[in-house]
């Protein structure tokens, strides 16, 4: 019985990654500090550009005077904002705490800002993606 | 502090931060890992002057 679905599914299992804790807690640390996925894992190279990389476009976004986006449920681009500033983890709850990224319309280099803000969101979220495959043994 | 950079400059450091991550993310090894990432970083600014003298045929 080869092909039966018990075996089917021991072999699924088998080949699933192991589940430790550095795979659960990896990615949580990236999300929350850009680069820190990497670097908990002695990847310190790689950790320290990631976190320069998507923190320096972040910064660079608010000072662009690039709008935040809030968690409301109106325009359905306002919400895909969302999900990409939200990406960037502990620098947008600190941009929400203190009240920063309200944004200006007089000029086109906000609208960069706002753009950069979403894209070091959207960064990270590949990042905490790299974090994870080095954690479960996926990538060197 | 407000930054007020042109359209250039904003693209091109777009494209530094963002081919610093894909080159990091997207390859193992450290040498291909900087290749990607100086592929990528072409990449954007080329498309930047594509698109530039696209919108200059269009516009004339």
């Amino acid at each position: 019985m080869a092909n039966s679905p018990v075996t089917k599914k021991s072999a699924a299992t088998s080949a699933a990654p192991p589940v430790s804790s550095m795979s659960v807690i990896v990615p949580a640390v990236a999300w929350l500090i850009p680069g820190a996925g990497h670097l908990i894992q002695k990847r310190w190279g790689r950790g320290l550009l990631l976190m320069a990389s998507i923190t320096a476009m972040f910064v660079l976004g608010l000072l662009m005077q690039g709008r935040v986006y809030m968690p409301n449920g109106g325009d359905i681009l306002d919400m895909l904002g969302f999900v990409g500033d939200v990406g960037a983890g502990g620098l947008y709850i600190v941009t929400r705490a203190m009240d920063w990224g309200h944004g200006a319309i007089a000029h086109a280099t906000a609208d960069y800002g706002t753009k950069f803000i979403i894209v070091a969101g959207l960064l990270n979220f590949i990042s905490v993606a790299d974090a994870y495959h080095i954690a479960i043994g996926k990538k060197p | 502090m407000i930054l007020n950079f042109s359209h250039f400059t904003a693209a091109v450091l777009f494209a530094v931060f963002a081919s610093v991550v894909f080159g990091i993310t997207q390859r193992n090894s450290p040498r291909e890992q900087f290749r990607y990432g100086l592929y990528c970083f072409a990449m954007f600014v080329g498309g930047v002057f594509v698109a530039g003298w696209l919108m200059w045929l269009l516009r004339h």
